[in-house]
């Protein structure tokens, strides 16, 4: 693996990671620094384990049967994989935006509210407005709903369920924004959107974003890593990974050698 | 022209095919309308019976049977849904969650006048029950427990995957998850579920012929530990048992039986089918 930037102070400082479906090596050493307040990509053809390895962050795997993982994976003193760390803890801080919009079949304000409420997070029903409020106008859909909060989320477009979900998030106020191809299922124009409101995220938050689209990686991030067949190939600054990349592979996929 | 006349005779016998599943019910419905209707009055509704049954109403038969359904899904349809949601939800898969859905599909097999012989055994007999609308409730909540659980299944396993996951992903504990997202969208179907299973309970003979029906019993029931009159059992010593019953009156009693099934029947398909209209995923 080539490494051409060096993290001090990494978020998430990932080591020797390998992670098994079953029999199936998905995962192979992967080590990774994640820097704090940037955004960080995650490149590589289909199948080649970045949106694993993004789950593998907020322990989402646990969810998938015949999962195995080893390897350590920091979260500052944290440990992640270690089995006796609360789950639920981690993922109010280390949140994650997925492929397609899933919104919960509820008006706009009570999708906002939900992790307000299951993490008792609003000591009054005005504290709780306010940080609904405040969600909304922060990716740009308050003015939108302002006077709809009462309609279900199911009505809204994608693009708007997608920045609804991300409101949601960001109502629970998380470390880490993980991005799992948050806009493979939406239109251009929302695309642009969402990428503006990951640059004015990067200011408070650590995004980590799975895309297959390497324009939007080279648009939107500061660190890219590129993945092949379960392994990293290089990671570094973005501007250079696309125009001086230091392996072969990635100079072949991001010329479109293969896809 | 050969296949476009073929085609024509295979739609032509698929339309009989289904006009002949909708026959019998017509003929059941005529026949019992034709022959019951005229012993339909209020006093046939609200009466109990005297006079050795041939006069009077069926009014305790009624209630009876409403008490026995009431108290049989009370109890059948906490444990059949907390069951549906262990097998969707929480079960691996291992040797044990195969025996729970085994045992699950036999006991939709057994017999119903073997769960009256069950419910005599354990209820009346062994737990001391006595022949009461506890022990006939508890019978026929066994009876109708498998109809519960695969409705309630099918309908937790409606709900997307993608629900769970978004709030699981928010920090959310597995019974969080269930308690609010899971659940309350399944709910449509679980109702649908429970009201078949309550027209079930409503029309079975045989589990409360050993463990509640009484034979005569002009009053209504005391309480729960008390014996009770019930529709099914009622028109069965009716129609065989007691001599000299005026036609219409049978009649009469299996008609106001199967408008009482057929009712819940529809009730149950038309909320399903508003839920599924008013579902917006």
């Amino acid at each position: 693996m080539l490494t051409t930037v060096d993290i001090k102070n990494p978020v998430i400082a990932v080591k020797d990671l390998n992670l098994y479906y079953g029999d199936f090596h998905a995962l192979k050493n992967i080590s990774i620094d994640i820097p704090k307040n940037q955004i960080t990509a995650l490149i590589g053809p289909s199948g080649c384990g970045k949106s694993t390895f993004l789950r593998t962050l907020n322990r989402m795997n646990d969810l998938i049967k015949n999962v195995k993982t080893d390897g350590s994976v920091k979260f500052g003193e944290l440990s992640v994989l270690d089995r006796a760390t609360d789950v639920v803890s981690l993922r109010k801080r280390v949140g994650m935006v997925f492929q397609r919009p899933n919104p919960f079949p509820m008006p706009i304000f009570n999708n906002v509210a939900y992790g307000l409420k299951i993490h008792r997070m609003a000591a009054s029903h005005k504290d709780l407005e306010e940080i609904v409020v405040n969600s909304l106008k922060s990716v740009g859909l308050w003015d939108e709903v302002k006077d709809k909060l009462n309609k279900s989320a199911m009505e809204l477009s994608g693009g708007q369920q997608q920045r609804l979900c991300i409101a949601r998030l960001l109502a629970v106020k998380p470390e880490i924004l993980l991005m799992d191809e948050p806009c493979s299922a939406l239109d251009p124009i929302a695309t642009l959107r969402i990428e503006e409101l990951m640059h004015s995220l990067k200011e408070n938050y650590t995004i980590v974003i799975v895309t297959h689209n390497m324009q939007q990686a080279a648009r939107v991030s500061d660190i890219t890593a590129f993945f092949l067949h379960g392994e990293i190939i290089e990671i570094g600054p973005t501007d250079k990974i696309f125009t001086r990349p230091g392996a072969q592979q990635t100079e072949d996929y991001i010329t479109g050698r293969f896809g | 022209m050969r296949a476009k006349i073929s085609q024509h005779i295979a739609f032509t016998i698929l339309t009989l095919c289904g006009f002949a599943v909708v026959l019998p019910i017509i003929f059941i419905l005529g026949f019992l309308l034709v022959k019951g209707l005229p012993a339909i009055n209020i006093e046939f509704l609200t009466a109990a019976p005297r006079a050795g049954m041939k006069e009077g109403g069926i009014f305790p038969a009624i209630v009876g049977t409403l008490y026995l359904v009431i108290c049989a899904i009370s109890v059948s349809l906490p444990l059949g849904v907390t069951c549906a949601v262990y097998l969707t939800e929480y079960a691996r898969d291992n040797w044990l969650t195969r025996l729970i859905r085994l045992s699950i599909v036999n006991l939709a097999g057994v017999p119903s006048v073997v769960f009256g012989l069950f419910g005599l055994g354990l209820f009346v007999i062994f737990l001391q029950f006595g022949s009461s609308i506890l022990s006939g409730s508890l019978t026929l909540a066994f009876l109708i427990l498998p109809v519960i659980i695969t409705a309630s299944e099918e309908a937790l396993l409606t709900v997307p995957k993608s629900f769970r996951e978004a709030a699981l992903a928010l920090g959310a504990t597995r019974l969080e998850t269930i308690r609010t997202v899971v659940l309350p969208n399944a709910l449509p179907g679980i109702l649908t579920g429970s009201i078949l299973g309550v027209s079930r309970a409503a029309g079975e003979t045989a589990p409360i012929l050993f463990t509640v029906a009484a034979f005569f019993l002009p009053r209504l029931p005391h309480s729960i530990f008390d014996q009770a009159m019930a529709l099914p059992y009622h028109l069965y010593i009716i129609a065989t048992q007691v001599p000299g019953i005026p036609d219409k009156t049978k009649y009469g009693t299996a008609l106001v039986l199967v408008v009482l099934v057929f009712g819940l029947n529809l009730i149950a398909i038309f909320f399903r089918n508003r839920f599924r209209k008013r579902r917006k995923w």
